[in-house]
């Protein structure tokens, strides 16, 4: 029987630094709950808005898989593999950073925000050489269907990670329903509602509420409002 | 009230100041940091950490070799590893290897 859990939006961390305001999913900087520390392999989910002109300085990663997706407005990355980049709404950004890798992220627009989800992934694979993706995707592919926009594997749809998980976004007209069928066994779902009201079976969710669902195959997934979601498949065991 | 003793081992040199320094910034926690394993071996020799943070490439045969000293020294010793390269998740890892004491 699928086993659930339900995050509602107004639970996360918070932390508003000014040019920073931040909600964790999980345990994260001075957000420390025993009880949140992570959703199988999925470790972080922020959920971040950085003010015009401000943003995150230099700063080093290792061995995490690290997933950038804009909500509104643009990202400057740059990182110490040389890979200077603006992921722009509608693209998606993975980083393996492996061995160790430095990288700076700023919302360069000097007028308005930038709002975007960054989320880690253990990966399956420790001390990887580190690498850098970025693709651009296509909003029709997510209109009233699943749009697989990551996966484990270089030659599918998305970006790819060192982690057998799979992200999909959706883009529903309220009424539409459809069904999400796992990839791999003992992988588990976490579901994140950008905005409106969805159902995951019966479970009714929010806008910003995150919901995770495991020791299932499958799950219906259906708008009640216009609605739309970030399903994110990982292992429940790494 | 002493400090809880932080043994930090990375072989990423300028990660490893940043994982140190954020560790510090906690007024309860001192940290101490090693590149290699002789001298994660010499620091463990003589200091008594709390806690052992493994960092970003430290091979499998290394990290079997520094587990097998460190227990032979301390049976009671916490290991974990560090994601992230003195990320958000370090205080988070610290407070729940900590809880496990």
């Amino acid at each position: 029987m699928a086993q659930t859990i339900l995050h509602k939006a107004e639970t996360r961390g918070h932390a508003n630094h000014g040019w920073l305001n931040s909600y964790h999913s999980f345990s994260f900087s001075s957000y420390y709950n025993p009880n949140r520390m992570n959703f199988g392999a999925l470790r972080v989910l922020n959920d971040d808005t950085v003010d015009a002109g401000m943003g995150f300085g230099t700063h080093p990663h290792d061995n995490m898989e690290i997933i950038s997706i804009p909500l509104e407005g643009d990202l400057e990355h740059k990182d110490s593999m040389n890979n200077v980049a603006v992921i722009k709404n509608g693209d998606i950004q993975a980083m393996s950073a492996g061995t160790g890798i430095y990288h700076s992220e700023y919302n360069k627009d000097r007028a308005h925000r930038v709002k975007f989800l960054q989320i880690w992934v253990y990966p399956d694979k420790k001390n990887v050489e580190p690498r850098y993706d970025q693709i651009t995707l296509n909003l029709e592919d997510r209109h009233n269907k699943l749009q697989q926009i990551l996966s484990p594997n270089p030659n599918d749809e998305g970006v790819w990670i060192h982690q057998n998980a799979w992200f999909h976004l959706g883009k529903f007209d309220k009424g539409i329903s459809t069904e999400y069928n796992l990839k791999a066994k003992g992988n588990g779902v976490y579901v994140f509602v950008l905005t409106g009201d969805v159902k995951i079976n019966d479970q009714l969710l929010n806008t910003r509420d995150g919901f995770g669902i495991w020791d299932t195959d499958k799950f219906t997934i259906t708008a009640e409002t216009d609605a739309e979601f970030l399903l994110m498949e990982v292992p429940m065991k790494f | 009230m002493s400090k809880v003793e932080i043994l930090v081992i990375c072989r990423h040199e300028g990660i490893l100041q940043t994982i140190v320094r954020l560790v510090n910034n906690n007024p309860e926690w001192n940290a101490t940091g090693a590149v290699t394993d002789d001298d994660a071996i010499a620091e463990f020799n003589s200091h008594l950490f709390k806690l052992v943070l493994l960092g970003s490439g430290i091979e499998k045969e290394s990290e079997d070799k520094l587990c097998t000293a460190f227990r032979a020294l301390n049976q009671h010793i916490i290991i974990v590893q560090h994601y992230g390269g003195g990320s958000g998740l370090l205080a988070a890892e610290i407070y729940e290897a900590l809880a496990r004491r």
